[in-house]
């Protein structure tokens, strides 16, 4: 993945996200990096069993990359290699300019955020923040005062005599952030930082911790299954499959253009992957779908559900061009609407309104004609 | 039979009866004062006889000694027998030894324990059960493979005498030594049951602030398992103190210097009966107080 690509050292300093569907966008990593080369740049390649995590990743000061990706996917051991918690096989791992990779643990500037904390319990809120300022040499008054000023900043003042099992989850997870940002990291590490709260909290601390993190001048890498975490929190995607990037960019670009069934299936589109020959992409199984776009070569289609029509009759005097027999396989309520599976010649999920559903006497086995207009679809090449 | 179980219950004075007391009365909620039986049927399973009946049995066996020798005690001329100053020697000679053999199993046992439970080693399974031999082996063996290692000829003990001038056997820092030989095991398991039970990633959280890995043993993963290293504590101070093979071969029987308590009970059994009850009932009072004392922390930790 990453070869042999000459970027002047300086000018690479900066990774563009936008530029991040282009093969070309990672390679910098080879490019011996000089001291002047801020932020992050890492090839992390861990070899566990027959599992490979080969991954490149590259920021800026300032920026904060999600990496989304379905469980097992290696999401979690990318961001242990960043933080030396679990050796690289290969690779390397560079941060403002210096080599890290071989480094233990307590030497790196990293901050992390487990997922669950992991707050000492036996410490108050306040000694869990003077921790790391602590090991780092400061004497106990000291250590005490800058942990104090952190949770003054997060709105935790009151709370730092708490024992972390008297804290509520948000207010354990500042607290954690706070621990991390104590040590001045000059990369910031956060497994699945909302995953522990229930939905109602989650808001709220989602939304502080996207405050926290615009003000955090280094680096921040976030790892995430939730696609809403990471488009809220990020300014960049990278998407692991499997152990491999399988695509990157800004949260907008991924959300439209997605590249595999898996982000698809999180933004809320059919995905289908075919070969175009101008208004039309012939999909690799199955039928072909007409675009309004004009193509050639592999080509991705994708259409919301929202955008399907169903009939139980064959419609004559609709003129969508795409129309497609099927066969419901299953039914579920999906906020105020009805997501319907359908299979036939083209597997696709259908948005109805309960009451749209209920008029065509839904069932799973029915069989139904599904229609898209070709101006609700969107191709664009694979 | 339902009845059987419910006058079981409040029979049992061990400690283990008051939990189960205690869920008979909550199952009983819908009949107040209808006490043992209402609870007992209010129980949805009741306890089939062939598991009742042995172990019933086993309490029986377990409890009756201890009652006996409380039918026993000659409570006229206790206090004449415990004033005596070979009781009182060797009642200060075993607390002070038990608790030497504790620290020492402590200094050197909890790191052995974080050793086995942290650091994947070749042969951790053969050291593993090196460690727990004590534990199976006879004391009496315990004894002779100390005097072969550690006695005037023995192959280190040699050394200790021509170069130190230091002779362990007979003495009572030999007592110590052996009832640190018998009682360790028992610290060492129960650390490193505690220590495996713990969650390690409070360590590597701890390593990513910037503490070495001893710092993060001293200061997050020392205070997280000190209740489990209480209670190995205990275990083996109390296994200590009632040491009576490996110490008797090691260190003899010298009133005053390596006579502890045990010793002197299976000694007075000879020539006074009475004295030796009268001893055994300090030993059991000890014993009782420490688990009574220690009850609570156990209770609270887990």
């Amino acid at each position: 993945m990453t070869d042999t690509e000459k970027t002047a050292g300086e000018a690479a300093a900066a990774p563009d996200a936008t530029a991040a569907s282009e093969a070309t966008a990672t390679p910098k990593a080879a490019a011996a990096p000089g001291p002047e080369a801020e932020g992050l740049d890492a090839r992390l390649v861990v070899d566990r069993g027959d599992f490979r995590l080969d991954v490149a990743l590259t920021a800026a000061p300032g920026d904060v990359v999600a990496l989304l990706g379905p469980n097992g996917a290696g999401k979690t051991t990318a961001l242990r290699a960043l933080a030396g918690l679990t050796p690289l096989t290969s690779g390397h791992l560079f941060l403002d300019g210096a080599e890290w990779d071989g480094t233990p643990p307590e030497s790196r500037p990293v901050g992390v955020v487990f997922q669950d904390y992991l707050l000492f319990p036996h410490l108050t809120a306040l000694d869990n923040v003077a921790f790391g300022p602590r090991c780092q040499g400061a004497t106990k008054a000291e250590a005490r005062a800058r942990a104090a000023v952190w949770l003054e900043r997060m709105g935790l003042a009151d709370h730092a005599g708490a024992r972390p099992r008297r804290l509520s989850g948000g207010q354990a997870q500042r607290v954690a952030l706070a621990r991390a940002l104590a040590t001045r990291p000059r990369l910031l590490l956060l497994d699945e930082p909302l995953a522990a709260l229930d939905a109602r909290t989650r808001l709220e601390v989602r939304a502080g911790l996207r405050r926290h993190l615009a003000a955090f001048e280094a680096v921040a890498v976030l790892v995430t299954h939730d696609p809403l975490d990471a488009m809220v929190l990020a300014d960049r995607l990278v998407v692991i499959e499997e152990g491999r990037v399988v695509q990157e960019g800004t949260p907008g670009d991924v959300a439209r253009h997605p590249r595999t069934d898996y982000i698809a299936h999180l933004v809320g589109l059919n995905l289908y992957q075919g070969h175009a020959e101008g208004h039309t992409v012939r999909l690799d199984a199955g039928p072909a779908i007409t675009t309004t776009e004009d193509l050639s070569g592999p080509a991705f289609v994708a259409f919301p559900p929202g955008a399907v029509t169903l009939y139980r009759e064959r419609p004559t005097g609709s003129s969508a061009r795409n129309l497609w027999r099927g066969e419901v396989a299953g039914l579920e309520t999906h906020g105020d609407q009805i997501r319907v599976d359908l299979t036939g010649e083209l597997r696709l999920a259908a948005d109805l309104t309960t009451l749209a559903a209920a008029e065509l006497g839904l069932h799973p086995g029915a069989p139904v004609w599904a229609t898209v207009k070709a101006a609700q679809t969107h191709a664009y090449p694979a | 039979m339902t009845s059987s179980t419910g006058k079981s219950g409040p029979a049992a004075g061990t400690p283990k009866g008051g939990p189960r007391r205690g869920r008979v009365r909550a199952g009983g909620r819908t009949g107040p004062g209808g006490g043992v039986r209402a609870g007992a049927r209010g129980r949805r399973a009741p306890v089939p006889v062939p598991l009742l009946v042995p172990a019933l049995i086993g309490l029986a066996f377990l409890v009756l000694p201890l009652i006996a020798l409380l039918v026993r005690t000659p409570w006229s001329s206790l206090p004449e027998q415990l004033a005596s100053t070979e009781v009182w020697q060797a009642l200060r000679l075993s607390l002070v030894c038990a608790t030497a053999a504790t620290a020492v199993s402590l200094v050197i046992g909890v790191p052995l324990a974080w050793l086995l439970a942290r650091v994947d080693f070749p042969g951790r399974g053969l050291v593993r059960a090196l460690v727990t031999l004590p534990l199976v082996l006879p004391p009496v063996v315990g004894g002779v493979a100390l005097l072969m290692a550690l006695g005037r000829n023995g192959v280190v003990g040699r050394w200790l005498d021509s170069w130190f001038g230091i002779t362990l056997p007979f003495t009572t820092t030999g007592v110590v030594v052996a009832e640190a030989f018998v009682a360790m095991p028992f610290l060492v398991i129960s650390v490193e049951g505690t220590l495996r039970a713990a969650d390690p990633r409070y360590e590597e959280a701890a390593t990513t602030l910037g503490a070495s890995r001893f710092t993060a043993f001293r200061r997050v993963t020392l205070p997280l398992i000190a209740p489990g290293i209480a209670a190995g504590a205990v275990l083996a101070w109390a296994r200590a103190l009632g040491e009576f093979g490996a110490t008797i071969t090691f260190a003899g029987n010298f009133p005053g210097r390596t006579q502890t308590m045990p010793l002197a009970v299976y000694l007075a059994l000879q020539s006074d009966p009475a004295a030796a009850i009268a001893l055994s009932l300090v030993l059991l009072a000890v014993s009782v107080a420490v688990l009574a004392g220690l009850r609570d922390r156990w209770m609270t930790a887990t």
